[in-house]
This record gives C-alpha cells, structure tokens and sequence, in this order.
C-alpha cells in the first residue's frame, strides 16, 4: 500500500462567507479546482466520496453530489464521521484504487454554518440535556478541565496552540482569520463554557474543499503527486464521561497504524498539521500519538517552539483556529502543498508530513502519513 | 414544560420511575456483573440482555466538569452560570448531572466526593448532587 497512491489534485473555495450560496455548489467550485490541478477530465472521476455536512444531513447527498458534478461514479459515499469523516474517505478510496476498482476518486466537503444554520454545534446532547448538557464545545470543555486539574496546565499551554495557528493564519492569504493573537489576548478572552476561553474555539466557516486521489504510477505530473505512505483509523465511540479514561483515545491506535505502514519514526516527521478545532485537542493528539510524554506538549510546545523553526512546525496554513474552521480537508491539502513545496510558511525540504483528522468530541480519528512527489 | 424532557421508554422509565420515588438506580449484568448508566436493553460489555435495575448508595465522584456562561437554549439562560459535572457512581455506573452546592464550579475538583439529592423541577425528578464535603 504505502506510496502506491497519491493525492494528485486539490482545490478550494474561499474560507469565510458565503451567504445565499448553496453547498452542493460550492462542492462542485472546489472539485472543479482539484480536478483540473489532478491534470484530469471530469469524466476520469469514478469515486464520489463526500463527508455529510452538519448543518444540513440528508439521505443520498452523495448522489445529489454527483448529479451537480454530471457524475455515475462506480463507488458514491456519504460518510457521517464527523470530521475525521474526509481523511477516512481518503483511505477508503485508496483501498478501492490499490483494488483495482477505480482510478480515481474525488474526496468532498463543503457547507455553510456561518451563514446558515449553527444548530448543529449548539444541539442537545441527548437525554443528558435535561441536566442542560448542549453543544459540541462543552464536551471539549470537559477533557480541557480534565486536562489542566490532571496535569496542573497553565493556562499558557493551551494559549500557545492558538497563538501560532493565528500566527500561521495571519501569514495565509486565503485564510479565514488572518488577525494574529496575542497571549494576553487569549488569556483575557471570555469565556461562553469554562475552562474554554474564546480563542480555544475553533472558526465556524463557510466553504469547500477538495481532493484528487489516484494511483501514483498514473499520476499525469508525478512531480506534484503527493503519495500516502501511511494511514491509521481508531474509533473511541464512547461518550466523553463514559471513557474508562477521559484523556485516552483510539488516536494512539490511529498513529502508530499510520507510523507502521509509513516506516518511518516519530522524529522522522518535518511537520504535522493537527486537527485544532479547540486547543486541547492539540494536546492530546500530541500526546496520543507520542509526539510529546502526557501533560507535556503544551509545555514542549512553549519551551521548543511550533513554529518554522520550532520544534515540530504545526498547521503552517492556521489550521481551524484560523485558515478556516471547516473540518479536516483544508489540513490535507496544506499537507500537499508543503510537499509540493508550494507552501506559503513553507518548511524547508520536508521529508514526510503528518495530517490528522477527527470528529464528535474525539470520537473518531483517522490519520495519514504523506512523503515526497518523485 | 420549558426544558427537554427525555422520552420515557420500556427500557428507561425504571431510571425516572426511581428518581420520582427517590432513588437512583442503574442497570447490573446478571451476566458479567457489569453496572452502567444510560438504559440500555443489552450489557455494553458481554451484549447479554439478562440484566436487573439496583438502587445506587447515591455516592459517587467527580470526574469532571464543566461550567456554561452561555446560555445555547433560551431556557437556560435563568440558570447560568450552571455546571455539568461528570460522576461515577461507587458502584461504577456513570452519568451527567449537576452539583448545587459547587459555588459555580469554584468549589468541584476531580475525585471530589458527592452524594445524591434529587431536585424537582417542573414536575421532573432530576439526579443531582451536592458535594459531601465542600470547602
Ligand atoms: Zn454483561
């Protein structure tokens, strides 16, 4: 499996604002945009795999997918995994590559919850919302407490991750929130579910985004196919309160999957772009996937720096916290450009990048390794 | 009613049917042994469906918690700022709920011991807690 297939084509629409804009368009913008950077037809396309929006989950969106971009792919998928729902699609896909079944699959997102419905992030939770449990972010609130009450966190840990990604995001044309952000200023935000304060949350952005998969050996222009070396998947399915431990994951079993079949060690990595749609998240994906010994990544991450020249640069694009809350696929391609060299905080010759994806409140999580184009 | 009231099933009215005669009761394995909470109609652990309901001591300890200074329903803006606390039962059975005597959270910490004191509201019994000893 490892290198066999690539990540050939991506594209997106702006991040922000899109009011009045359908989704399934803004779905056929982007695809349009990495179909053409793949070097491919439309009709080249036998894989239509799309992540269900939040804001608006439907029976058979992916055919209604396919039918905006005139497609009859041979294999059409709506997976709900929340978001690490786009980096499993991906490896769905290469699997059914490396198969034989098709040659090439196009990976979708694309929704409006700025503009549109938020219902989604505020929802009940459950029968538990008579006790007043709503809202995805109180379930990160409640690892984030648990966090600081274990490990005795500063504050700053967890300000450091924001920082940088806004850092990042103020460096980034394109992203969504180019304002950078002081520690004082984290530090001082409100805060709407404590311990979280205002820059812990992640952006809420309208937008899409896109990829192109495909056997690397057909790839039209090797010298921009980004191959997978490795890919990992570990699904937690408990609620948060019901994890034998809350700060515990499957994405350890994710990473060392990914880290296995990609043959390379922790410190072989040039950079990684991690999955922000809060701080904490950060945090523990380091520490799940032994980038950092537990209760430590914050405070590596202070001393040593997730910068360029940092310790392991981080979300060169801004991430969620600041490229563009939409979940996952604008990591990957931010992946593709640094290994394409394209990047525009470009990490200097990069070996092999790490991506990860989740969803829920660290439900699911799904991870790839990518390597260099030949 | 101004709050969401959970759907009363076969499966899940012994839980509320005790709150309401003053008790907290989970479900036990007569399989594997096993305690949980929510109601389920099969043991999360070995899928056995032989499985009985026991009344809880009531005490527990605080895994973790959070507090809402946002109000995400227009009912609960007249409570803010409220807390959700994560409990395990001593018996091993979790649930969400809610400490009265917290002081907004100020006073709950991790491993904290809590006791049960269900609280009516709207014609609902609700499971909450109060801290056994709050400093
Ligand atoms: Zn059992």
């Amino acid at each position: 499996m490892r290198g066999k297939v690539s990540i050939t084509g991506v594209g997106h629409t702006t991040w922000g604002k899109h009011p009045g804009r359908d989704r399934v368009a803004l779905i056929v913008e982007a695809a349009a945009k990495a179909i053409a950077d793949a070097g491919l037809e439309k009709d080249e396309i036998d894989a239509v795999l799309v992540k269900q929006p939040n804001s608006a989950p439907g029976i058979l969106y992916g055919q209604k997918v396919a039918e905006a971009l005139g497609l009859r792919p041979t294999i059409g998928l709506n997976l709900d995994q929340g978001g690490a729902a786009c980096t499993s699609l991906l490896q769905y896909g290469s699997l059914a590559i490396e198969a034989g079944m098709i040659k090439n699959a196009l990976i979708v997102y694309g929704d409006t919850p700025r503009t549109g419905s938020r219902a989604a992030l505020h929802r009940p939770r459950g029968d538990d919302a008579i006790m007043g449990w709503y809202s995805v972010a109180a379930g990160y609130a409640m690892i984030h407490q648990a966090y600081q009450q274990r490990y005795s966190s500063a504050p700053e840990e967890f300000g450091i991750f924001a920082v940088q990604m806004r850092a990042n995001g103020a460096e980034n044309p394109n992203a969504h929130l180019r304002s950078p952000l002081t520690m004082d200023e984290y530090l001082a935000g409100g805060k709407l579910i404590d311990p979280l304060r205002k820059d812990d949350f992640c952006l809420v952005s309208d937008g899409a985004a896109a990829i192109v998969i495909g056997a690397t050996a057909d790839a039209r222009d090797r010298s921009r196919a980004v191959p997978l070396l490795g890919m990992g998947q570990g699904q937690e399915s408990w609620e948060v309160h019901l994890r034998p431990d809350i700060l515990r994951t499957k994405a350890e079993d994710s990473a060392n999957m990914a880290f296995k079949m990609a043959g390379i060690d922790r410190k072989d990595l040039s950079f990684a772009q991690i999955y922000d749609c809060f701080t904490v998240t950060v945090l523990q994906t380091l520490e799940d996937y032994g980038l950092a010994p537990r209760g430590t990544a914050g405070k590596k991450a202070l001393a040593e720096g997730i910068g360029l020249d940092g310790w392991l640069p981080l979300n060169t694009s801004g991430g969620l916290l600041s490229e563009s809350g939409t979940p996952g696929l604008q990591l990957i391609i931010e992946g593709v450009r640094q290994m394409r060299g394209e990047a525009t905080l470009q990490v200097k010759d990069p070996r092999f990048g790490l991506i990860t994806n989740q969803g829920g409140t660290m439900h699911t999580h799904a991870t790839i390794i990518v390597g260099q184009p030949s | 009613m101004s709050f969401p009231v959970p759907e009363i099933t076969d499966v899940n009215r012994p839980y509320w049917d005790g709150l309401a005669a003053g008790e907290l009761r989970y479900q036990h394995c007569k399989c594997c042994g096993n305690n949980w909470l929510p109601a389920r109609e099969h043991c999360p652990q070995c899928l056995s469906a032989d499985r009985e309901w026991r009344p809880s001591s009531g005490k527990g300890t605080i895994l973790s918690w959070v507090v809402y200074r946002h109000a995400y329903a227009p009912h609960l803006a007249d409570r803010l700022p409220y807390d959700v606390t994560a409990v395990e039962l001593d018996e091993g059975a979790r649930l969400l709920t809610n400490i009265v005597n917290g002081d907004e959270g100020r006073k709950l910490s991790v491993g904290a011991r809590v006791e049960l004191c269900i609280e009516n509201e709207e014609g609902v019994s609700l499971p909450r807690f109060k801290l056994t000893d709050p400093k």
